[in-house]
């Protein structure tokens, strides 16, 4: 086999199979990220001697690890998306230092699925200034001035989509990932007409799991109105009697309620709509989401009352 | 110093005085109460007294072991007359009176008609260690 580069070597390592995710998330940001202890505990809002613990405990599951086969890449990706994924705390800003170790994966191995995930990570990272208001609150994206976004970044993710990737790489069939970077609560702009017969109907054909599909009803709303974002969230509902579980977690889709609650809104009816921006708030994961469902209740229901 | 818990209840305590759910205030008045908590933790973590603030999601399980080689029993949600906890702040400070203050302080975040909502507040010492000198 060909020699493999020490520094992939220690991204194989630090994401084997062996480990659970959140072992594999933090031995890779302290053992080939070079955060300290303390850094990483801060950013996932844990003691520090806990996550010294999971530290300890991943070095010791891969000691026994030989390196005579290359490692699989995909677990590497995985990884490196969970770190994205996680969010932004303490002083160091786990999107940056994903995209960080992402970039220099890419430059110790050609393969189109570490561009397709490093173009993944830029577009959402070059949104993400736009996506909440100095106070934290969540913008949606109709509000959104193309000047909030990194412009830096872009070029970059436009040209890592370009390089060539297999039909089951992270560049074409990702669904948009069901976090604080896509909410369905603030949908994708408003496109010109034609957009309606390729984008939302290839997502669905790649990945057809339920998030992709409600997803597909917020962008089908906006391409043919609100009545025809609601039948394809019927279709969601009717498909099969798990459709509207969360492929990995037995629990409801997330947003579900807010992206009905929004076509309601457009489609003019107001009570509805409130009624289940309401319930929505009371369901979110987080405050940001929490807060900004709560003001869309509450705009609607002061709009009722005049 | 000494720690204290400012609990806040979605259900259990008693009625606020302005006490109108926050899905009927007007958005600009949810901006002023979130600013308003942002702005208080904020200045406690300037003068140092500030360790924790968490807020909870509303629906939660009851949990208990079953016995060797079971699963564990669940049951839930919450029944409606259960005391629900909605949140809390963690203060680390020199008095109980100034545990109290800052609780009042708390309460007085603006709800429906800009007007401080009054909310009922519980505060909690912590049980410390021993201390290493006792006189």
């Amino acid at each position: 086999m060909p020699a493999v580069d020490d520094t992939l070597q220690l991204y194989f390592l630090c994401a084997h199979p062996s480990l659970t995710p959140s072992s594999a998330v933090a031995l890779t940001l302290r053992a080939v990220g070079g955060l300290t202890t303390r850094q990483i505990a801060q950013a996932y809002l844990v003691p520090e001697a806990t996550m010294a613990q999971r530290i300890s405990r991943a070095k010791r599951t891969v000691s026994g690890v030989r390196f005579d086969r290359p490692g699989d890449v995909a677990t590497v990706l995985r990884v490196l998306y969970l770190v994205f994924n996680e969010g932004y705390s303490g002083d160091v800003d786990l999107a940056a230092e994903a995209i960080r170790l992402t970039r220099r994966l890419a430059a110790v191995i050609d393969h189109p699925e570490v561009a397709g995930l490093l173009a993944l990570m830029l577009l959402h990272h070059a949104r993400r200034a736009a996506r909440t208001a100095p106070d934290g609150s969540l913008v949606r994206s109709p509000s959104r001035t193309a000047a909030g976004g990194t412009p830096s970044r872009s070029p970059r993710a436009s040209r890592s989509c370009r390089r060539p990737s297999p039909a089951t790489g992270w560049a074409s069939s990702r669904p948009r990932p069901p976090s604080r970077h896509s909410t369905p609560t603030r949908p994708p702009p408003r496109r010109p007409t034609g957009c309606r017969s390729s984008r939302p109907t290839s997502s669905r054909d790649l990945t057809d799991s339920p998030v992709v599909r409600l997803n597909r009803a917020v962008a089908v709303g906006e391409a043919d109105g609100p009545r025809a974002g609601l039948a394809a969230l019927a279709a969601l509902d009717g498909s099969s009697p798990s459709s509207r579980l969360h492929p990995d977690r037995e629990s409801p889709v997330p947003r579900h309620t807010a992206v009905a609650a929004y076509l309601h809104e457009r489609d003019g009816d107001l009570a509805t709509a409130a009624r289940l921006y309401a319930e929505a708030a009371r369901k979110a994961p987080n405050l940001a989401e929490r807060d900004h469902l709560t003001r869309q209740a509450a705009r609607l229901n002061a709009r009722r009352r005049r | 110093m000494a720690k204290y818990l400012l609990l806040k209840h979605y259900r259990g305590a008693p009625a606020p005085a302005n006490d109108v759910p926050m899905d009927q205030w007007t958005p600009q008045e949810i901006s002023a109460h979130v600013q308003y908590m942002q702005d208080f933790a904020a200045r406690l973590e300037g003068t140092g007294e500030f360790v924790d603030g968490q807020a909870l999601a509303p629906e939660g399980t009851w949990v208990r072991y079953d016995g060797e080689g079971r699963p564990p029993v669940t049951d839930g949600p919450f029944a409606e007359t259960k005391d629900l906890i909605a949140g809390w702040m963690v203060i680390d400070v020199d008095s109980y009176e100034r545990a109290v203050e800052l609780a009042g302080e708390l309460s007085a975040a603006p709800g429906a008609g800009g007007k401080p909502i009054h909310e009922w507040l519980e505060v909690r010492p912590f049980l410390t260690a021993p201390p290493t000198v006792t006189e």
